[in-house]
């Protein structure tokens, strides 16, 4: 009873807190976006272009860049966490960037969190492509860019997955951006950096509240992505 | 002489001590390999002689480990390779559309090219309207039959204007009513067009329909070529009625 009677206030103190638009549920909710955003964004922009050259190029130690790929995208967010600290604590090799405790910390921790999920689902995605598809699209005169461009074309379907799955991998970590952003208030607190802080206070409807909201969040954009994703591909 | 293409001389690709060897096995070597502007060459052997690899590396697809190609006498180099390969077209066995409409698929060489919207979607309705399947321009390219898609898939190829097509069984995995009709289809484009063909194939029904001369390839070499007469005998040179059920076992 006490646990439904937890799930409901928390429930309504959602509701509550989205109709009256609370300013600091706004604002961490923004934040959240902004840093999980931001470090998906990063992670794409590095992730992809490694991805197709590690489907598409054959080099010395190809598969060991892979296997070291693959190995981290299942990576623990704390250990990812506590090596950022050690690298950006005062004493760390780039303590001098005095980068700790801020949002850049936790993009910089969601971003070694994402970029092997992006680089690995960018992997699987272009070796998906009929290895033929490479020689036609050479074949239709396409130059080294023009091959690129169709290339990933054809992969975007699976690229959009990488894009869902370290999105999602990285919005809904904890480990990481509480060691290095360390939950700040006004600065660096998140949502699930919240979550974390309001149950070992013991405010459970507060914590199911924001929970609800990450959960909206998280729904609402990998909804759109993988609405994007499936309208061409219906089942026949 | 120079030709409406601006195809000079009588030899229009040439291959010198052509040398491919993948994985420490050698694919082929072969001392000379030409085509003559206008003709129509069937390449047959068993499956494993390497008439796809060859292809591939004629349509300057596959870097050959030794050896060089000229293209109406001009020498591929790593510097003219693109503007070489986009004088010329390929059709493999399996269509490879892309993930868009035929229309699309149809244009993307030209959009490649840099050919002007209104002029590459003309050429493109032109191909599909004579390949049978204008009316089907706005579907995706996945949701086609296997013989539309292989249509789709030579429209792409003819829509570039090339100097040299090649043809790689680009039947083979066609039902039969559908061959025989791409067959005479395909046959009465190359003698309109007269474009240089190198055509690939299993069947050797297919072969007095389509090509001038055959190259047998056996284990990485061409160990005879000459006339459709010569190479498969008198009999076998007159095109006459495909046999059905038509495969490779009644070949």
């Amino acid at each position: 009873m006490l646990v439904l009677s937890v799930i409901g206030e928390g429930l309504i103190q959602a509701g509550k807190l989205l109709i009256t638009g609370d300013p600091e549920m706004l604002e961490i909710t923004w934040r959240t976006l902004q840093v999980s955003g931001t470090a998906t964004l990063i992670s794409v922009i590095l992730g992809v272009p490694l991805g197709v050259v590690l489907a598409l190029r054959k080099f010395i130690g190809r598969w060991l860049l892979i296997s070291i790929i693959n190995f981290g995208m299942g990576l623990p967010p704390v250990v990812v966490g506590l090596v950022t600290w050690i690298f950006l604590t005062r004493y760390g090799p780039l303590g001098s960037l005095g980068l700790l405790y801020t949002p850049t910390a936790m993009i910089i921790a969601q971003v070694i969190i994402a970029f092997p999920i992006v680089a690995g689902f960018t992997v699987a995605a272009i070796q998906a492509i009929n290895p033929k598809m490479y020689f036609q699209i050479l074949a239709l005169g396409a130059n080294r860019w023009q091959l690129l461009w169709l290339m990933l074309r054809e992969a975007r379907l699976g690229l959009l997955a990488a894009v869902i799955a370290g999105f999602g991998g990285v919005i809904s970590e904890v480990g990481a951006s509480i060691m290095v952003g360390g939950n700040i208030k006004g600065l660096t607190r998140v949502l699930t950096t919240a979550i974390s802080l309001d149950v070992s206070k013991g405010e459970f409807e507060l914590a199911t509240a924001l929970s609800v909201i990450l959960l909206l969040l998280t729904f609402v954009i990998t909804a759109v992505l993988t609405g994007y994703q499936q309208h061409r591909r219906q089942p026949q | 002489m120079i030709d409406q293409n601006g195809i000079t001389g009588q030899v229009l690709l040439e291959a010198r001590d052509l040398l491919l060897v993948l994985e420490k096995r050698e694919i082929f070597n072969i001392a000379q390999f030409t085509l003559n502007a206008g003709e129509v060459v069937a390449l047959v052997g068993p499956n494993g002689a390497g008439k796809t690899s060859l292809l591939l590396t004629l349509a300057l697809l596959q870097h050959p480990t030794g050896g060089s190609i000229y293209f109406n006498g001009t020498c591929s180099t790593r510097e003219n390779i693109l503007e070489l390969r986009r004088r010329m077209a390929v059709v493999f066995q399996e269509p490879l559309l892309m993930d868009t409409t035929v229309l699309n698929n149809v244009l993307i060489g030209l959009r490649i090219r840099g050919v002007p919207a209104p002029v590459a979607r003309k050429r493109a309705e032109e191909w599909l309207e004579r390949l049978g399947i204008a009316h089907l321009k706005g579907r995706s390219a996945l949701r086609l039959s296997g013989g539309e898609a292989q249509r789709v898939n030579l429209a792409r190829a003819f829509v570039l204007n090339p100097h040299l097509l090649f043809l790689d069984e680009p039947f083979s995995a066609l039902d039969y009513p559908t061959r025989r009709s791409l067959l005479v289809e395909i046959s009465n484009i190359l003698r309109d067009t007269r474009i240089t063909t190198l055509f690939v194939t299993h069947d050797y029904p297919e072969i007095p329909f389509l090509a001038d001369t055959v190259r047998v390839m056996l284990a990485g070499r061409i160990i005879k070529s000459g006339s459709v007469a010569a190479v498969l005998g008198e009999d076998a040179a007159v095109p006459r009625q495909i046999p059905a059920p038509w495969n490779s076992a009644s070949s």
